[in-house]
């Protein structure tokens, strides 16, 4: 399913995306630590051996992910607003090792069809960091974790959760 | 090679915005540029500098102007990149549509 990234105004980032299971799934499996330790992990390689997600209003967040050949990183935040299964809002920062500037994150999850249309929509909080997360902090972050062009395109073999 | 923080940074200033908005409607001289900002020449001058080392802009010799237009390369480098940034992130959501199709149907 095609997932919609763009950049709104001068400090957001919106990312859409519809997937075919209901909006309490779809709201579960970002709330849930063991299920996004399944799936928030990059390109392939990379696992998430510590997930922090208290789903709840001051909860704290904390992803770390590494990739086995002695490069990792971490991710910090907290959760401000819960309204199960319908929105997110928390606030999230990547440590590279510096504390990049606070992304406030509001998630929505809405009824379509069967599935769910998710938009998540981040806040920085001016358009120089925006500017600076998208350009070096996210992808700083995200280097390890998504931007290897050649790691993206090259076969995925499926992580099989033969339960 | 372009230098992407050299194109965000570009980007991530109002007033270089609103050049951009303008040479969006046409080719355009300093003096031109400067008017409606109410901005020296020298200022504008520089943002013109920080645009063109992003690749945003492109400048030619007429005489003694150098008209100021739109280059895609600094965007087209800007795409790219979020291009990329999309299809780490379709990936993780790709993985999330088999963890959910895993899981039991939630119970109302």
């Amino acid at each position: 399913m095609s997932l919609i990234l763009k950049t709104e105004g001068d400090t957001h980032v919106v990312v859409t995306r519809r997937f075919a299971a209901p909006p309490k799934s779809v709201y579960l499996a970002h709330t849930t630590p063991e299920l996004v330790q399944q799936w928030m992990l990059g390109p392939d390689g990379w696992t998430m051996p510590v997930c922090v997600m208290e789903p709840w209003p001051g909860g704290k967040i904390r992803y770390e992910w590494a990739n086995g050949k002695g490069h990792s990183f971490y991710l910090t935040g907290e959760c401000l607003e819960m309204n199960p299964y319908r929105r997110l809002v928390h606030v999230e920062r990547m440590h590279l090792p510096d504390p990049t500037p606070d992304n406030h994150v509001e998630t929505i999850f809405e009824e379509d069809g069967d599935g769910t249309l998710m938009t998540m929509r981040m806040t920085l909080p001016d358009g120089a960091t925006r500017a600076a997360m998208l350009a070096t902090g996210m992808e700083g972050g995200m280097e390890a974790s998504y931007v290897r062009l050649d790691q993206l395109t090259s076969v995925q073999v499926p992580a099989t959760a033969n339960s | 090679m372009l230098n992407l923080d050299a194109t965000f940074s570009g980007l991530a200033d109002p007033t270089r915005r609103a050049i951009l908005s303008r040479l969006a409607s046409g080719e355009a001289t300093v003096l031109e540029l400067a008017k409606p900002f109410k901005m020296s020449q020298p200022a504008v001058s520089r943002h013109l500098k920080v645009l063109e080392t992003a690749g945003l802009i492109v400048r030619r010799v007429e005489g003694t102007k150098r008209p100021c237009r739109l280059s895609g390369e600094g965007l087209a480098a800007v795409d790219e990149w979020l291009n990329v940034l999309r299809a780490g992130l379709a990936r993780n959501y790709d993985r999330l549509d088999r963890v959910l199709a895993e899981m039991q149907p939630p119970t109302e």
